[in-house]
């Protein structure tokens, strides 16, 4: 199988190769006109089905992998390294991004799915798709030959072939990482597809905004798609490293959350195009540089450069991905230098007060919050570099730069929405901002009377000031966006006679981008009101023999036993602890600890009892040397469900996004012909 | 009133700010009335937060708490000191004995953050100091962001300018304009022109 599997390696890179040179010599000839024997359409037709072959070649290869681990053949060393007859089937199959070669060869895989479905959609636009089939096989022959020449993931394993293997690292031995790093991958992928387009359609001085129509869906579905994996492994961080929280500003956390950052201001400003045609060089470029950030954090993951917790997969192909990164800038700035004058924005802003200057502060803030996060993962690396000191910057530096610039974030997305087009007056303001501002202030006496002081034990808190104003801004931004819904549904109500229920549903059907839109930051704010949560969070650490108690909160742990398992793949202890509230018993929590027996490395089990309010997170931290005891460590964490269910929110709000609205034959509403329907903002469409 | 954050008045809005300028003293009474209603508003809220923030502070320290969570864990697993979970950890008891031990001591967090720095080098700190090379981490993102929002506003006032200069080239004078009406214009356009919010 190792022999199938290169053989269908070197098959793809081949193709790609010729996907990437027939398709940009089809094109170059059409742009000049030459004439010559072949003809460029049968040409680039050619290299499209190179495209559509390379698909089933890579799949052809990553089969071979996942056949592997599933035959357990420890002659090839990513399998030796990677899995052991023990694992369960599931894991086997994660074994395939766990480490350097096969994460490249799932991301090469997802590109080739993407590519073929943009292959066999080309008929949408012959000359854009096949630019962008070409810029793609570009990407695609890079990967390839990575894992060719530098990440082999069928090399034999040189010297007696083990019984057994290693095993897979037990930090991903955990249901969320099935899935959590193909959905970041899905993202990080996906980007090259708008990447490819705007490129694309740069080079080729594609008349009007119709590539970003099309590539719209593909932005779309590929930001969710990285905002799934990127709170996917929060959830894992949480359930899995056991230190309480989910989120430690780990260098390759920071790497997945910056090129969310340019997207997220891409999907934003990308409107202005649309509906203005401004900002059009603003968009290329960040499209350009959410493709190179996805590739930075590979970089970044791959290369060793910054410490991280994430370091599975660590190799030296960072040389590689700095090559290609140099070369990528180099194409992106030579076509922009070359195709500039096609951008030249059509409208300026009018005005500062206006929905347009909103995404353009938006996007600042954005960019702003990525350069910090950027700055802050590198600072170590310049820090030493320029002083010869290395320095740590850890979550109290985030928190101080990155919260403040996450909250001023915050509130523009309760101001935007209701800013008019072009520009505004102090009615529109007055009209639309009272009840927020109200709603905002009366937030901020409620907490403060609640005890959300920013002071603790008489000296200011950063952590509780920040909870404070998230909560507010939060509460502020959630009846802005009610009111959106309340005003456009109101007039609905008005001319259908329809009930507001009704009537909300009827407007966010018309207009499913627009409310779609409100819907993910109704989840943004649920996340951010989970989030600042954390301000409070206690902990209490405690031996326990048998019917010892703890208490936390209104909780108390009583130890019932400790108690030991084993199977093929594992040794386990853990605790049995009743846990009652009010002195009634309400629940049994058994937090564990692991020692797998492939990799002898031990790993805990977290217990989460999850409520509205808060998690009770108990670890079972192993027993004391000295005393023989076990020891546990409770945790309470409030507001941590919000956050998870902020992102369902914001998942939904994204599909409500993505479908088509209604048709104007099936939104046509019961309105009485003497009445014309009035000009509202809300039903005039465009978010 | 359109009104615009840089100030200007295009010349489609000439004629309404015209008509709201002679409205403008006949409204006056009114306008007060709701401003005196706003500064009443603002009063009450911040006396409202006055009093909440005076609520409850205490004076005593948890200085333990706080500088476990400027302090990381040495051993190599990345964590704040005060959130190292590690049984067995080789390094985190002794260190948080030695904070312990530092505020028994009496001794001040720059005395303690520089014993440790002495022991484990700067990376023991969780984040960089606010001297040297370090302060430029510090600096860096709010320069960076004060120089990004100040260029935006710049030019979103560049790109005004433009817009109300092509509508007003678009839109010229009548010829037989009374000179009266002109002056009118200039003087309402200036005055507007630096009026901002």
């Amino acid at each position: 199988m190792a022999a199938f599997g290169s053989f269908a390696l070197l098959i793809a890179l081949a193709l790609a190769a010729y996907n990437l040179l027939a398709g940009a010599m089809a094109l170059r000839l059409i742009a000049t006109g030459q004439p010559v024997a072949i003809s460029p359409e049968r040409l680039a037709d050619t290299a499209r089905r190179a495209g559509i072959a390379g698909f089933l070649a890579v799949t052809a290869a990553a089969f071979a992998l996942i056949w592997s681990v599933f035959t357990n053949d420890f002659s090839i060393t990513y399998i030796m390294e990677h899995s052991n007859r023990a694992l369960p089937g599931a894991y086997k199959f994660s074994a395939l991004w766990s480490g350097q070669e096969g994460s490249l060869l799932l991301w090469a895989w997802l590109l080739a799915a993407y590519g073929f479905v943009l292959r066999l959609t080309h008929k949408t636009d012959v000359k854009l798709y096949a630019y962008a089939g070409t810029i793609l096989a570009g990407i695609q022959t890079f990967f390839l030959a990575v894992l060719t020449i530098a990440a082999p993931p069928f090399a034999l394993y040189n010297g007696v072939i083990p019984d057994d293997g290693n095993g897979l690292n037990p930090l991903l031995q955990y249901p969320e990482m099935v899935i959590h790093p193909p959905m970041l991958y899905l993202g990080y992928v996906g980007f090259s597809v708008p990447f490819a387009f705007a490129l694309g359609a740069l080079m080729m001085r594609y008349p009007g905004e119709k590539w970003i129509k099309i590539t719209r869906v593909w932005t779309m579905v590929t930001w969710l798609f990285l905002t799934a994996g990127i709170f996917l492994g929060m959830h894992w961080a949480y359930a899995v490293l056991g230190w309480g929280g989910y989120w430690g500003w780990d260098p390759v956390e920071n790497a997945s959350f910056m090129p969310w950052l340019t997207g997220t201001a891409f999907l934003h400003s990308v409107m202005m195009q649309e509906k203005k045609g401004m900002m059009k060089s603003w968009n290329v470029w960040l499209i350009f540089s959410t493709f190179l950030l996805t590739l930075l954090g590979t970089l970044l993951t791959r290369a060793g450069l910054v410490s991280s917790v994430h370091a599975f997969a660590q190799s030296s192909i960072g040389t590689w991905f700095v090559v290609f990164m140099g070369i990528v800038l180099a194409v992106c700035i030579f076509t922009y230098i070359l195709q500039r004058s096609h951008l030249k924005a059509e409208h300026h802003l009018e005005s500062l007060v206006s929905r347009e200057s909103s995404f353009l502060f938006n996007n600042l803030v954005l960019l702003t919050a990525c350069f910090v996060i950027l700055w802050g993962t590198l600072f170590p690396i310049l820090s030493e570099y320029v002083v010869g000191n290395k320095v740590t910057v850890g979550a109290p530096w985030y928190n101080r730069v990155a919260i403040p610039i996450g909250l001023f974030l915050l509130f523009l997305t309760g101001v935007g929405p209701l800013l008019p087009w072009r520009a505004t007056s102090f009615k529109s303001i007055r009209r639309n901002f009272v009840i927020p501002t109200i709603a905002l202030w009366a937030t901020v006496i409620v907490c403060l009377a609640l005890g959300v002081r920013p002071w603790k034990d008489g000296a200011f808190d950063y952590g509780n000031f920040f909870a404070l104003v998230a909560f507010s801004i939060s509460i502020g931004v959630f009846t802005a966006i009610m009111s959106e819904f309340l005003r456009g549904a109101g007039v609905i109500s008005r001319q259908t006679g329809k009930n507001l229920i009704v009537s909300t549903w009827l407007l966010t059907r018309r207009n499913t981008r627009r409310y779609g839109g409100y819907i993910i930051h109704i989840g943004v704010v649920i996340v951010v009101i989970g989030l600042a949560g954390a301000a409070f969070n206690r902990n209490i650490e405690k031996e326990l023999a048998l019917h010892d108690t703890m208490s936390i909160g209104p909780y108390t742990l009583e130890c019932v036993g400790f108690t030991q398992d084993s199977n093929l793949n594992y040794n386990s202890e853990y605790a049995l602890l009743d846990v009652s509230k009010g002195g009634k018993k309400q629940f049994q929590m058994t937090p564990e600890k692991r020692v797998y027996l492939a990799s002898e490395q031990p790993q805990t089990m977290v217990a989460i009892h999850s409520t509205l309010p808060w998690d009770l997170y108990v670890v079972y931290e192993g027993t004391n040397p000295d005393t023989g005891q076990p020891i546990i460590k409770a945790f309470l964490n409030p507001l941590v469900g919000w956050i998870w269910a902020g992102l369902v929110v914001l998942v939904l709000g994204t599909l409500f996004a993505l479908v088509p609205p209604l048709s104007p034959a099936t939104a046509s509403l019961r309105i009485p012909a003497s009445r014309p329907i009035p000009t509202e903002p809300a039903l005039k469409g465009g978010h | 009133m359109p009104f615009r954050m840089n100030g200007f008045v295009s010349g489609h809005d000439f004629s309404r700010a015209e008509n709201h300028a002679q409205n403008g003293r006949a409204l006056a009474p009114a306008r007060r009335l709701g401003i005196t209603f706003w500064i009443k508003t603002a009063q009450a809220l911040c006396l409202a937060i006055a009093v909440c923030f005076s609520v409850g502070a205490t004076d005593s320290s948890s200085r333990y708490n706080d500088l476990s969570h400027r302090l990381m864990c040495t051993c190599s697993c990345a964590q704040i000191l005060g959130e190292c979970n590690h049984v067995g950890c080789p390094n985190s008891a002794g260190e948080l004995a030695e904070l312990r031990a530092g505020i028994q001591a009496g001794q001040s967090d720059k005395e303690i953050l520089d014993s440790f720095v002495g022991k484990y080098g700067a990376i023991v700190l969780a984040a960089p100091t606010t001297h040297g090379f370090d302060l430029v981490a510090w600096i860096a993102p709010f320069a960076v962001f004060a120089a990004a929002l100040l260029g935006t506003i710049l030019l979103v006032r560049r790109w005004a300018n433009i817009s109300i200069g092509k509508t007003q080239a678009a839109t010229p004078a009548p010829d037989n304009e009374d000179p009266a009406d002109r002056e009118r214009r200039e003087k309402i356009r200036r005055e507007t022109g630096e009026g901002g919010f």
